[in-house]
């Protein structure tokens, strides 16, 4: 396996009072496609700041390859990056930005000419070598900085928002090339992004980040489906987050009690002690919606009864806001599947049966 | 191609009368003075007798004309590369600050003292029985006064004191325009911190180091009263010898002869620089700083 694994051990960073990194500890495998997904001003960019060495971490230290790389200058660590706003050289032309790494290097002129060229059709531009980036698209100019950090064959390539700027199609393109460009060529990715649905959709892992902390590591699956706090429940996707007091325990099967509302059974892989506050989540997607209550409530099912709120249709799905009698209020989504499906609709003010399994409901935090 | 409505032949020339006014009155009508000038025989008690003749151009041809000028090339050089050298990392470090308003303000407030008596606070600084000599006697430093003005080492640092402000100003605004991310670009593509400087910031800044070279090397080479009052035989410039032929030879039309000659140095100097440069200048890396468009507005301006 190409590419280096990346150890953050215990990072902190602190700009005047503020801390923008406190204790931030992150392990990335080789090769891995590594995610740092937060809100806006959480500390992601500092922290590649401080992997690539233009910013000094205060405490703790970033190894690669179990070498500490922390008192090295930029140019000596074998990581490149893609900057937010692309960064490029704007008096050199195309072919010029992607050679520069091979021109320091003094590479003899015959090889600068090969590489760049193999670079340049890794991402599809060997026509536009001799432009000058202010004769480039948003999408093309990204594509010149990815060819020239990775020239460089960096053992880690850092990307900052690397799509923010580009219109939500091409984003989606952009998204399917570099992840199969970090197919080809192996090495450690770490993406940096505020969007849940970029890093689910071509992460290995991903960490979240708020307020200078990792909240979570885990693959898209763990965090979007077991959610370690609640922060992370509401950042990523859509979702019901409540608080309940622990009623009574067995096995991994919790019962809820919530507030003015009832029992909730729910699932905890370490149920906490009976009489503990908690918050609790279910997915809008994970609830059936119906206007007949279900039958045979089977064990672990959760059957709730209310009134549609505000439908929302959205085409391939529709979303509801369900209110139930205690005035708790339930995402609901629905798909829109083929004809067997789809029962009759569902409308505005309509009496409606809510259903979910306690499988798929589960303890996020426990509060006292 | 359209035509914009209302730029017929006739309106066009109206709205650019005033700048015609302006520039036949105070610059094309005066250098054809000169020119005329210096193909006239001279008066007796300075002025023209009009009676043509070249020998003004003789004049010139001698070696004593010869060695002003390479000495007026010199110090133009030597100075300006100073000037420069200290410039750049003023305007960077100004662009760079926190602090921008402050430090503009500290580089204009020399201009609100007169020229010509900050010329003398450097006689008081570096005179004989000057501020510095005080200093290094009372401290034991030298054992009796040391000469530093007049010689052509001290014409060169007050020529570089008075153009600083001059060469930092276009070179803090274009540096200002720089995006310093592409610094760490280069470096994180392994460019060292002199490399990514050289290979990122210079050329990028190409616009604003031209523009600061001219507004500092033509009025050096035109320089006259620095030369005079700090200055000795050795650091006699042009502009020294414009002045004397005009008020002691009182040879006008040789005085003429010279100020042509810088003109027309300074003049093509320029225009080659601005077509080597013509990317940077005129505007064709995209956010170049604008030409300086007239670049004879300074020439033959002797202080
Ligand atoms: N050089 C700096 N000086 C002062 N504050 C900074 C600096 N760089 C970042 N910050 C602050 O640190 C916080 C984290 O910034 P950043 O890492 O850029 O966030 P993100 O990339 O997640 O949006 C922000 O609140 C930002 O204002
Ligand atoms: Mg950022």
């Amino acid at each position: 396996m190409k590419g280096s694994d990346v150890v953050i051990e215990h990072v902190r960073k602190s700009f005047g009072d503020f801390k923008a990194l406190d204790d931030v500890s992150v392990g990335i495998r080789k090769g891995e496609f590594f995610s740092l997904l937060g809100p806006s001003g959480c500390g992601k960019t500092t922290l590649l700041r401080i992997i690539a060495g233009f910013e000094s971490p205060e405490g703790g230290a970033v190894l690669l390859d179990g070498r500490d790389v922390s008192p090295l200058p930029p140019d000596a660590r074998h990581v490149n990056t893609v900057f937010q706003n692309y960064a490029l050289f704007p008096h050199l032309s195309v072919f010029e930005n992607v050679a520069f790494s091979l021109r320091l290097k003094k590479a003899p002129e015959s090889e600068i000419k090969a590489k760049v060229a193999e670079y340049l059709q890794l991402v599809e531009l060997q026509a536009h070598a001799h432009k000058k980036p202010s004769q480039l698209s948003g999408g093309q100019k990204q594509r010149v900085a990815i060819a020239r950090a990775l020239i460089n064959e960096p053992s880690v390539l850092l990307l900052d928002e690397p799509l923010s700027a580009l219109d939500a199609k091409l984003r989606q393109h952009m998204l399917i090339e570099l992840d199969s460009i970090h197919d080809k060529i192996g090495i450690t990715f770490i993406y940096v992004t505020h969007d849940q649905q970029e890093a689910l959709s071509v992460s290995d892992r991903i960490a979240v980040m708020n307020a200078g902390e990792v909240l979570q590591i885990g693959t898209p699956q763990e965090i979007y489906e077991s959610p370690a706090t609640d922060f992370v429940a509401k950042f990523i996707g859509e979702t019901n987050l409540y608080e309940a007091d622990v009623a009574s325990v067995s096995g991994e099967t919790v019962d809820l009690s919530v507030d003015g509302f009832g029992t909730v059974k729910v699932t905890a892989t370490e149920p906490p002690p009976v009489g503990s506050r908690v918050s609790w989540t279910i997915r809008p997607e994970k609830v059936r919606i119906g206007l007949e209550e279900p039958k045979s409530a089977r064990n672990g099912i959760n059957a709730i009864a209310g009134v549609v709120d505000e439908p929302i249709y959205s085409g391939f799905q529709s979303k509801f806001y369900v209110r139930t009698p205690s005035g708790l209020v339930l995402k609901v989504i629905k798909q829109h599947a083929d004809w067997s499906d789809d029962g009759p609709e569902i409308a505005w003010k309509d009496s409606v049966w809510l259903s979910f399994s306690a499988e798929d409901a589960y303890i996020v935090e426990v509060k006292r | 191609m359209k035509r914009v409505p209302g730029s017929s032949g006739a309106q066009g020339g109206l709205y650019a009368a005033p700048s015609i006014f302006w520039l036949s009155v105070f610059f094309l009508a005066p250098l054809a003075i000169i020119v005329a000038y210096s193909f006239l025989t001279p008066g007796a008690r300075g002025g023209v007798e009009w009676t043509p003749t070249l020998d003004a151009y003789r004049a010139i041809a001698n070696p004593t004309f010869a060695k002003v000028t390479l000495n007026t090339i010199l110090v133009a050089i030597g100075a300006t590369a100073i000037t420069l050298l200290i410039a750049v990392p003023c305007g960077y470090y100004m662009a760079r600050s926190e602090r921008q308003t402050l430090l503009l303000m500290l580089i204009m407030i020399p201009f609100w003292t007169n020229f010509l008596i900050r010329i003398y606070a450097w006689i008081a600084i570096l005179g004989n029985e000057g501020f510095l000599n005080d200093i290094l006697l009372a401290t034991g430093l030298a054992k009796q006064s040391v000469r530093f003005l007049y010689n052509r080492g001290a014409v060169m640092l007050v020529l570089v004191y008075t153009y600083l402000p001059y060469a930092i100003l276009p070179l803090y605004s274009t540096i200002d325009k720089f995006d310093f991310s592409l610094l760490e670009a280069a470096r994180d593509l392994g460019a060292s911190k002199l490399g990514a400087i050289n290979k990122v910031l210079l050329p990028n800044i190409k616009g604003g180091i031209l523009t600061a070279f001219l507004f500092t090397f033509i009025p050096i080479f035109g320089a006259y009263a620095v030369p005079l009052l700090v200055g000795g035989t050795e650091s006699y410039m042009l502009g020294n010898l414009i002045a004397d032929e005009l008020t002691k030879s009182r040879d006008w039309p040789l005085a003429s002869a010279i100020s042509l000659v810088i003109t027309l140095v300074t003049t093509i100097g320029v225009l080659l620089l601005l077509r080597a440069n013509g990317n940077a200048v005129l505007g064709g890396s995209g956010d170049g700083e604008p030409a300086v468009s007239e670049p004879a507005a300074a020439i033959g301006g002797s202080r």
